[in-house]
C-alpha cells in the first residue's frame, strides 16, 4: 500500500512535464482573467474574486485528475492491476490526487494574489477550505476519470460527467472564500464547512466502494 | 386485467386531479391567487422525479450485485422517466414563477438544484451513448448512477435549505401546511401525488418492455443473418 503510493508518486513525479504543464495552464488562465478584467481594475468585488478563483481552480483540477486514469498506458495499467487490489489502487490514486490538487490550488492562490490582488483576510480558513475541497475534488474526479477512460473520447466525457457533480463542492467553497474575504467570524462558515466535509466523506466512501466494479472491466 | 388495477387507479386519480385540481375551491391568498393550483401539478413532479431516480439507483445496485442485464435496462428506463419528470417539474415551475415572481428563472436555489440534477442525468445518458460494449456500458453507467444519486442528495435536499429562498415552504414563506388550514387542498394533493407516481412507473415499465423487445428483435435478426 505504502509502496504503491510511493510508486505512484515517483512515476508521476518523473513525468514532471505534466505538473509543470498544469501550472502553466493555470498561470495562463489567471493571466487571461487579469487581462480580461482590465489592467487598472485592481479591486474586485469579493463575490467576483471568489467565483473567478474557483472557476480557474476547477478547470485546472479537472485537467489534472483527468490525467490520473485517461493517460495511463494500457500495458502498465494491467501490470499494476495484477500486482495490487483495486482498493489499494484507488486509495493511492486519491491520495496522490489530493496532494496534486492541493499543490495546484495553492499555486493558484499565489498567482491570484500576484495579479488579481489578495483580498483574503482569514488565510488559515482559506487554506483549510483548499485542503477540504482538494480532497473532495480528488475523490470525485478520480472515479469519474476511471469511468471516462473507458470511453472513446475520454476528456470530453470527463468534463460532462464532472461539472455537475462538482457544483456542490464548488458552491460551498465559493461561499466560504467569500466569507474569508469579508473577514466574517469563523462561525459564519460553519454550516458550509460541515456540508463540505460531509460531501467529501460521501464521495470518498462511494468511490472506495464502487471502484472495484469499474476496474473489473 | 387483474394485474392492471394500478393503471386504472392511476387514470382515475389523474382524471380526478385534473378536474378537481382545476375546479375545486382553493384558499385565497395574496400574490399566489389561483396559481396555487400549480401545487397539484408541480410538486408531484419532484416527488415523482426523486422516486424514479431512487428506483433507478436500486436497480443499478442490483445490477452490480447480480450482473443481470434486465436490471440495467430497468435502471435506465427509470432514470429516463425521472428525467421527463424533472423537465416537467422545471417547466411547470417556470410557468408558475413567471406569474408569481415575474420571471421564469429567478435563480432560486431549488430551481438551480433541479437544473443541476437534470444536467447530471443528461450526462448519464451521454455516458451510456458513448459506450459500445453492452456489459461495460451497464456496469459503468450503474456506477455513475449510484454516484450521481449520492451527489444529488446534498444539492437538492441540503443546500437549498441553507440559503434563503422565495420558494414556498422555505425561508419563512408560507408553505403548503400554512395555507392549507382547512385541508381542502390535501383532498386533491395526495391523490395527485399517488396518481402521478403511478403514471411514472407505468411509463417506465412500458419503456423497459420496449427496450427488451428491441433487444430480442436484434438477437433474432442476428441469428437469422448468421
Amino acid at each position: 500500500m505504502v509502496t504503491l503510493f510511493l510508486y505512484q508518486f515517483r512515476s508521476e513525479f518523473r513525468k514532471k512535464s505534466i505538473f509543470f504543464s498544469l501550472l502553466l495552464y493555470l498561470v495562463s488562465l489567471v493571466f487571461i482573467n487579469y487581462m480580461a478584467l482590465g489592467i487598472q481594475n485592481r479591486s474586485l468585488a469579493p463575490a467576483i474574486w471568489s467565483a473567478l478563483f474557483w472557476v480557474a481552480i476547477l478547470s485546472a483540477l479537472v485537467n489534472a485528475i483527468a490525467k490520473s486514469f485517461i493517460t495511463d498506458k494500457p500495458g502498465s495499467t494491467s501490470y499494476l492491476y495484477s500486482l495490487a487490489s483495486p482498493e489499494t489502487i484507488i486509495v493511492s490514486k486519491v491520495l496522490y490526487g489530493f496532494m496534486l490538487c492541493f499543490g495546484i490550488a495553492y499555486s493558484g492562490y499565489l498567482f491570484f494574489s500576484l495579479w488579481l490582488t489578495n483580498p483574503i483576510q482569514d488565510t488559515p480558513l482559506l487554506l483549510f477550505t483548499l485542503l477540504l475541497a482538494s480532497f473532495g475534488f480528488s475523490a470525485t474526479l478520480s472515479i469519474l476519470s476511471a469511468i471516462a477512460s473507458k470511453t472513446n473520447n475520454g476528456t470530453m466525457i470527463m468534463a460532462i460527467l464532472s461539472f455537475p457533480m462538482i457544483i456542490g463542492i464548488l458552491m460551498m467553497s465559493i461561499k466560504i472564500t467569500k466569507n474569508c474575504i469579508d473577514g466574517l467570524a469563523r462561525e459564519a462558515s460553519f454550516d458550509e464547512l460541515l456540508i463540505l466535509t460531509s460531501i467529501n466523506l460521501i464521495a470518498a466512501a462511494i468511490t472506495f466502494l464502487l471502484f472495484p466494479y469499474i476496474w473489473r472491466s | 386485467m387483474k394485474k392492471s388495477w394500478w393503471k386504472i387507479l392511476a387514470v382515475v386519480l389523474l382524471v380526478y386531479t385534473i378536474v378537481g385540481g382545476l375546479l375545486l375551491d382553493v384558499p385565497r391568498l395574496m400574490i399566489v391567487n389561483e396559481s396555487i393550483r400549480a401545487l397539484y401539478f408541480h410538486v408531484p413532479m419532484w416527488f415523482g422525479m426523486v422516486l424514479m431516480y431512487l428506483i433507478s439507483v436500486i436497480y443499478a445496485i442490483k445490477y452490480l450485485r447480480r450482473n443481470d442485464p434486465e436490471a440495467d435496462i430497468a435502471s435506465a428506463g427509470f432514470a429516463h422517466t425521472g428525467l421527463v419528470f424533472g423537465f416537467l417539474g422545471i417547466l411547470t415551475g417556470m410557468i408558475w414563477a413567471n406569474y408569481t415572481w415575474g420571471t421564469p428563472w429567478h435563480g432560486d436555489p431549488k430551481q438551480n438544484g433541479a437544473a443541476i440534477a437534470t444536467l447530471i442525468y443528461l450526462a448519464y445518458f451521454i455516458l451510456r451513448g458513448s459506450l459500445e460494449n453492452q456489459e461495460q456500458r451497464a456496469r459503468l453507467s450503474a456506477v455513475y448512477a449510484i454516484f450521481a444519486f449520492a451527489a444529488m442528495i446534498p444539492l437538492i435536499f441540503i443546500i437549498p435549505r441553507l440559503s434563503s429562498s422565495m420558494h414556498p415552504g422555505s425561508g419563512g414563506n408560507p408553505g403548503f401546511n400554512m395555507y392549507d388550514l382547512d385541508s381542502t387542498m390535501r383532498r386533491v394533493f395526495y391523490p395527485a401525488v399517488v396518481g402521478w407516481i403511478l403514471l411514472g412507473i407505468w411509463i417506465a415499465s412500458v419503456r423497459i418492455r420496449l427496450i427488451n423487445v428491441e433487444e430480442k428483435i436484434h438477437e433474432l435478426e442476428y441469428e437469422k443473418n448468421k
